[in-house]
């Protein structure tokens, strides 16, 4: 008895032996993989300094990274400006609207917490100065670099009051630390922007919230924190600070297969393919039920998210479905605003901002998809369609060569528009003079204060109307087994059902055909019955 | 009747219908599922079996081809109009008076002439058009590697459930049939045995 104790114990002795000699070789092996750079920024004259200004530090970054603020200064994260080449609209959050927070414009100082620039509060900001460039934002390792709104992108460099009068203080930024400590950018510094877009977590895309921070597997195959780890730009792969795979211009088809290291290939590098290839699932050859080979057939017309995100706001983040601006405004007896929460702790309604409706486990809409976008742009007249304005719309058709089913989030609200000039609006909500919505709540003087900024006519007048907006969805890729099953669109209820242009088994048949089918099979059967019936009785009679 | 029996089913023979009755039963329980019409195994079980089940039956009738044109069985199945009309007769009148069969049945001529004509028909017509659309249905994902991208999916899928309404008329009709023999189930152990006895 003894014995077989002790066998136990060394049993128990080597396995945990193992364990923690296993979790000592992997966690070796990431942190060999983390500090890999050839550079300690610690070690550099340069950085041993005390900063007063997020500029100081770009301007010691340039000293050796002579060219890295002209190649941010052509990006779309530093102009928030990009040309569509398909249609020729001017896009960019510098010029959209949307039905969450609506603008940016007029809002600067609030929205621009996220240009990855310093100081852009107002159409004055220098975007020709280098040093207005935020190197830290992007490569930030030690978590500690935050810009609060209202700063016009910096962060803060003495205690500062937020909101002013609340006792509450964001504390300085050590910039020494945090320029001393940069490195490749990670999910955790591109989530700080694009995780809380829509003024907080997971509110706009739905496929991008903080749990993509340590994301598990079930949550997102490759991001997955203790397996392959990926940080955005393992897909969005960046040469020269160009960032590729924009949703302004996404790549909705790519017939051109996986990418080989080291051939020239100017295709947008983020794309499933690029990695997976055009027929991804493998064929066995001995494989008689043709498995592989029919989920094949489906990369002609599906993308491979329609499948492989069955559903989005999965990690416990929940994704605002829909905004309604009309009802905002209300006050307390004592004419304060205030919010209302939902069991969760989750706001459902500010005075600021109206009535929210928040979801987590988000089943996408459906569409066929192209790559272009059309935007509703402060300049075009409104259309409604069935009484809603489509803040942008999803070109593409099962036809075009050029399409695919996409899955994409649809976002409502309602929001003001200038019923006489047929336009949306730019409203001026954030800031602390006597226009802003957000402390005034009068629309009116918000919008005037909004469009004149914008350089947009406003007659004055303002209704609210219905929008909605689409949104593509790419990330939250849940494992394999998780992947759609073939008829939850295989069915003439199913994902698909709206869908048209695709013939489907399981969702589509020929009326016809069918009703002929089983009229004459019935006859046949009917037929049998009597004839046999005949039979039965005569053979009786006889009998 | 005569008690004598005659061998017409032969081994294979007999091998062959029934592997082929039980895959095309469950080739249409599978296929009218993943037509839509109820549930049972699921969309995605049921095309991998029908899928394994249509591989099964295609070997199967590689090896019913050799066998008929190695054995010249397939004479059997040469159409004839001679006596047509008085086997339809026998089955709207006769059949009910207990009239004499108007074929008698020998190991060269063991199909009467609607038989003939029926299985003719379902070899020239319904299998053919079934196996066709079916196996462009599965190798859809490569019409345009086969210089086939003009064909429309909409098209073979209708060709495809078309046959299959054949087959399960030709099916209810020809279960019925096996019971006209002088005892109901005269026909079915013939075709278990291989042992006829003519009426």
């Amino acid at each position: 008895m003894k014995k077989q104790h002790t066998h136990w114990h060394a049993a128990t002795l080597f396995v945990g032996w193992l364990v923690s000699f296993g979790v000592i070789v992997i966690s070796g092996t990431a942190s060999a993989i983390t500090n890999a750079s050839t550079a300690d920024h610690s070690k550099f004259k340069e950085l041993q300094q005390t900063f007063k200004t997020g500029p100081d530090v770009t301007k010691a970054c340039l000293k050796c990274h002579t060219e890295a603020a002209k190649q941010i200064q052509k990006t779309t994260h530093w102009t928030w400006e990009y040309r569509n080449p398909a249609n020729g609209q001017l896009l960019g959050k510098k010029h959209l609207i949307n039905n969450f927070c609506i603008s940016e414009m007029s809002n600067e100082a609030f929205c621009n917490a996220c240009h990855i620039g310093y100081g852009w509060k107002d159409d004055t900001f220098d975007f020709t100065k280098q040093e207005n460039v935020d190197c830290l934002v992007c490569h930030d390792t030690t978590g500690v670099y935050k810009k609060a709104p209202g700063m016009a992108g910096h962060p803060a460099y003495k205690p500062i009051e937020n909101p002013p009068g609340s006792g509450k203080f964001i504390q300085p930024v050590d910039l020494k630390k945090v320029a001393q400590g940069v490195g490749k950018t990670s999910r955790d510094t591109c989530g700080a922007c694009h995780f809380y877009g829509g003024g907080g977590d997971g509110v706009k895309h739905g496929d991008l919230d903080s749990s993509l921070s340590a994301p598990d597997k079930k949550l997102d195959v490759h991001m997955d924190a203790t397996g392959s780890d990926f940080a955005c730009a393992t897909c969005h792969m960046t040469t020269g600070h160009q960032v590729p795979g924009s949703r302004y211009a996404p790549t909705a088809m790519d017939k051109g297969g996986a990418r080989m290291r080291g051939k020239a290939d100017t295709r947008n590098p983020t794309t499933c393919v690029a990695c997976h290839g055009n027929a991804p699932h493998p064929v066995k050859t001995a494989q008689l039920n043709n498995h592989g080979s029919l989920l094949n057939d489906h990369t002609s017309k599906l993308a491979c998210q329609t499948c492989h995100i069955p559903s989005f706001a999965r990690g416990g983040v929940p994704t605002k479905v829909s905004w309604d601006w009309s009802t905002s405004g209300k006050l307390t007896p004592e004419g304060k605003p205030f919010v209302k929460k939902d069991d969760k702790g989750h706001v459902i309604y500010d005075s600021r901002k109206g009535d929210f409706v928040l979801s987590e486990n988000v089943v996408p809409g459906y569409t066929w998809f192209n790559g272009t976008v059309k935007y509703t742009l402060l300049t075009d007249k409104i259309e409604m369609i069935d009484g809603v304005i489509h803040i942008n719309s999803f070109a593409g058709s099962p036809d075009d060569g050029k399409s695919m089913i996409w899955p994409v989030k649809v976002f409502r609200g309602s929001q003001p528009y200038d019923p006489v000039n047929q336009t949306l609006v730019v409203p001026h909500t954030t800031g602390s003079d006597d226009t802003a919505y957000w402390k005034n709540f009068n629309w009116e003087k918000a919008i005037a204060t909004g469009m004149a900024t914008a350089h947009a006519p406003f007659s004055g007048k303002i209704a609210f109307a219905k929008t909605v907006m689409y949104w593509p969805i790419a990330h939250m890729i849940a494992p394999k087994e998780e992947a759609l099953s073939c008829q939850q669109c295989h069915s003439a209820n199913g994902r698909l059902k709206d869908i048209k242009g695709v013939y489907m088994p399981g969702r589509d048949a020929s009326k016809l055909l069918d009703m002929a089918g089983w009229t004459i099979a019935l006859l046949a059967l009917i037929g049998v019955l009597i004839h046999g019936s005949l039979r039965f009785i005569n053979s009786n009679k006889k009998g | 009747m005569t008690a004598e029996k005659i061998y017409i089913f032969k081994r294979f023979e007999r091998f062959w219908h029934w592997t082929q009755a039980a895959l095309i039963i469950f080739m249409m329980l599978t296929g009218f599922e993943i037509h839509g019409v109820y549930k049972l195994f699921g969309f995605g079980k049921a095309v991998s079996l029908h899928t394994i089940a249509a591989w099964s039956l295609i070997t199967l009738w590689v090896f019913a081809i050799f066998w008929h044109f190695t054995t010249g069985e397939w004479k059997q199945y040469i159409p004839t109009l001679e006596k047509v009309d008085a086997m339809l007769k026998y089955y709207l009148t006769g059949i009910f008076t207990d009239a004499p069969h108007p074929f008698r049945l020998t190991t060269l001529k063991k199909h009467n002439p609607l038989q003939r004509l029926a299985y003719l028909g379902v070899k020239l017509l319904i299998n053919p058009l079934i196996w066709a659309s079916g196996l462009l249905y599965l190798y859809y994902g490569s019409w345009g590697d086969l210089g086939l991208s003009g064909l429309s999916l909409p098209w073979i899928a209708m060709i495809h459930t078309g046959a299959a309404f054949l087959m399960l008329i030709f099916f209810i009709v020809h279960v019925y049939l096996t019971t006209t023999g002088h005892t109901p189930l005269a026909h079915i152990k013939a075709m278990i045995t291989g042992w006829e006895e003519p009426d």
